[in-house]
């Protein structure tokens, strides 16, 4: 990798340089109840209105790769037959300016199933490949687990990425175009004290972090514990709502519904993100739901992400943010759930 | 403009044929096909011959028995369904399809000439190659059938190289069964065709009673199923269970029982995570399972 140090100020020219593209950013977005300040990603016009200091968006970032509803095809209709036209809903590539190394991994974990793996998802490489993404160190937050998954700092899937050293940018590069980029700044290779302060300053932050989950034999201690009540017992206070999934970062099931339309003549297939802790998730036609219950369903999330992904590509489909726990109305973690199935051991 | 960034079009890159496992543009990419005849079976079932349009990919369409394609029509939905026909007749399909939903209850009412999407074929199948030589055991129950319809063309077509074949097939009342007009060719084949109904009508003359009786007269037959005899078993998880049961306690190694499952599908490809079993894909693992590897599902049966 490439490292390179520039001046604070000179962020806003980078911004400047690129403004030529859409940008997407941290916005702030108000205040919850608590006065606690509340961000999210959107399009944005201009370098000030970029909260970059930001903590954590309430929303992931899937919402560019993944839309919650997206229309994955249209039809014409005509007397005898049909046609079916594609639109993979992508024109233009996007600049992300400022994501934290969590988002960043969910997208490679995203990458891993729905673009490396048999049957590419189209709707998905085409926005992931033209995401041109400038990721930005954060600061732990209380429900922050990502160290416990190894998701804390990112080596790859982004263009460049900043650390703040004080008065300054640390830099490491990772494609052509961020590389031709900062030749249009004033950019210094790093000397040995900007090293030190960024060894400095990464060793700084994993010390703030403060909650974990013991991830050790995760993947054999949920086979082993499927059966455990402790999932009776969540199940019991989970509202089957969904929004753990919702705000999700690697979250990507999905429901598919066709419509046609009132003319009779154009049909459309879309397709829109599911959750499987709703009740209908696995109900099959005549009736049959084989996960009833709201516990065999909160089950099945943390199966899937932590044995499933883990079985099919050797790490588990969780980055740790915490935004699932923060979003959920009965306060179920992930942290505690966990603990609660590992039990006393 | 000099950082205006490059547009990057997927579909441009990738090359080859349509249609390949790992080719980004064949996912949404459906072959054209028509609904030839409908043939209703019973008063939920039609048979359905569908003919994909262009006769270069009605060759080029392939599959193996056990094998599901997803059915679409446009603005009503798209579902998985088990190819019901010889695999020899390549894109000349037929499947089975009982009315129960949206796309289903649609389909039972429209008429020959229809237009449908055909994708697939997906998931595992029957390895029937590895059965030659072997008796086989087809065992299905209710709508069971239609998946056991496709192997058991495949090894008519090739019926010297299997030994004993038996089908034991079990309905609710004999108004459900389907195929009926095919028992006699299935017989003449040399099939050992046994049909059981939960509850007769006053024209059944057949046997009454469950699968698992018939299946236990068959056993009683041969000393021990361990050396030369491989099943297939479709039909509800209860039968499944039972059947499954029997044939362990009578020597079948677990390797040599196939199951294929059913869950609800929304894409077929690995990418909608709702035929998860535990964390197993039906659509891409399955449909086809061995009982060892069921036996290792999570809340599979
Ligand atoms: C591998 C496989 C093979 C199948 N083979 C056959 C067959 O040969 N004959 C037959 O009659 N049926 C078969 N089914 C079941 C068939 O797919 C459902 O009956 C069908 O999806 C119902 O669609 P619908 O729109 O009429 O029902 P609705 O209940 O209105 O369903 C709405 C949507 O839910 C989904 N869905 C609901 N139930 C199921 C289900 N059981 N399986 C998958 N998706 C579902 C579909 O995507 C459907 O578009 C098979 C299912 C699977 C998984
Ligand atoms: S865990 Fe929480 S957010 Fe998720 S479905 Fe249950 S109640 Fe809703
Ligand atoms: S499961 Fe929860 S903690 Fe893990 S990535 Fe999703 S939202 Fe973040
Ligand atoms: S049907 Fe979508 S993942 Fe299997």
């Amino acid at each position: 990798m490439i490292f390179k140090v520039f001046k604070k100020e000179e962020l806003a020219r980078l911004h400047e340089l690129l403004a030529v593209n859409i940008i997407v950013g941290p916005v702030s977005k108000g205040n919850d109840r608590n006065g606690k300040p509340l961000y999210d990603f959107d399009v944005t016009y201009d370098f000030n209105e970029l909260a970059l200091d930001y903590t954590q968006t309430v929303h992931s970032p899937k919402r560019f790769v993944l839309p919650y509803h997206e229309t994955l095809s249209t039809f014409s209709i005509t007397r005898d037959g049909w046609k079916k036209h594609v639109d993979l809903n992508v024109y233009r590539p996007l600049v992300f300016f400022g994501m934290h190394a969590c988002d960043i991994n969910a997208l490679n974990k995203l990458d891993l199933v729905l673009a490396q793996s048999t049957y590419p998802n189209p709707y998905y490489m085409g926005k992931r490949k033209n995401l041109f993404i400038i990721g930005m160190g954060c600061n732990p937050e209380p429900q922050c687990f990502c160290r416990s998954m190894g998701t804390d700092s990112v080596l790859h899937g982004f263009d460049l990425f900043l650390t703040d050293l004080g008065g300054k940018y640390f830099a490491e590069i990772l494609s052509a175009t961020a590389f031709d980029l900062l030749t249009q700044l004033t950019c210094q290779d790093p000397s040995a004290k900007d090293l030190a302060l960024y060894k400095h300053a990464t060793k700084e932050k994993s010390k703030r972090y403060t909650a974990t989950v013991d991830t050790s034999d995760l993947t054999k201690i949920l086979d082993l514990e499927f059966e455990s009540t402790a999932w009776d017992a969540w199940g019991e206070k989970c509202l089957s709502c969904g929004t753990c999934a919702n705000v999700c970062p690697t979250c990507y099931c999905y429901g598919v519904d066709e419509h046609v339309d009132p003319d009779l003549k154009h049909a459309s297939k879309i397709k829109s993100l599911h959750s499987c802790n709703l009740i209908d998730f696995a109900k099959v036609a005549g009736g049959h739901n084989f996960r009833p219950t709201s516990a065999s369903r909160l089950k099945y999330r943390y199966y899937h992400k932590h044995r499933g992904f883990v079985e099919a590509f050797e790490e588990s489909l969780c980055v740790g943010c915490g935004r699932c726990g923060a979003a959920c109305l009965a306060d179920i973690t992930p942290p505690e759930v966990i603990a609660s199935v590992r039990g006393k051991e | 403009m000099q950082n205006k960034l490059n547009f990057i079009d997927i579909l441009d890159q990738t090359s080859g044929a349509r249609g390949g496992k790992e080719d980004p543009g064949s996912f949404e990419y459906t072959l054209s096909a028509e609904i030839t005849s409908i043939y209703p079976l019973t008063a939920t079932e039609k048979l359905y011959q569908i003919q994909i349009i262009d006769p270069d990919q009605r060759k080029r369409f392939s599959f193996r028995p056990g094998q599901f394609v997803m059915l679409e029509l446009p603005g009503i939905g798209e579902a998985p369904f088990s190819i019901s026909s010889s695999p020899i007749r390549h894109g000349d399909i037929e499947l089975c399809i009982r009315a129960v939903g949206n796309l289903t209850n649609f389909l039972a009412r429209v008429e020959r000439g229809t237009r449908v999407g055909i994708s697939g074929p997906f998931g595992t199948h029957f390895p029937l190659e590895k059965m030659q030589g072997q008796d086989i055991l087809l065992i299905g129950g209710g709508l069971g059938i239609v998946p056991l319809r496709s192997p058991l063309l495949a090894v008519l077509e090739n019926r010297s190289r299997y030994g004993r074949v038996d089908i034991m097939y079990g309905a609710k009342t004999p108004a459900e069964l389907l195929f009926t007009y095919q028992y006699e060719e299935w017989r003449r084949f040399d099939i050992e065709l046994g049909i059981t109904v939960d509850q007769a009508d006053k024209s059944w003359h057949g046997r009454t009673g469950l699968i698992t009786e018939l299946l236990q007269e068959r056993i009683s037959q041969t000393p021990n199923l361990r050396e030369n005899t491989y099943a297939i078993v479709c039909g509800p998880p209860v039968m499944f269970h039972f059947v499954c049961k029997m044939l362990t306690e009578a020597g079948l190694p677990m390797q040599k029982m196939f199951v294929s499952l059913e869950r609800r599908m929304h894409c077929g490809r690995g990418k909608c995570c709702r035929c998860n079993i535990g964390s197993t894909y039906t659509c891409l693992d399955g449909p086809v399972f061995d009982y060892w590897s069921v036996m290792n599902l999570k809340e599979a049966i």
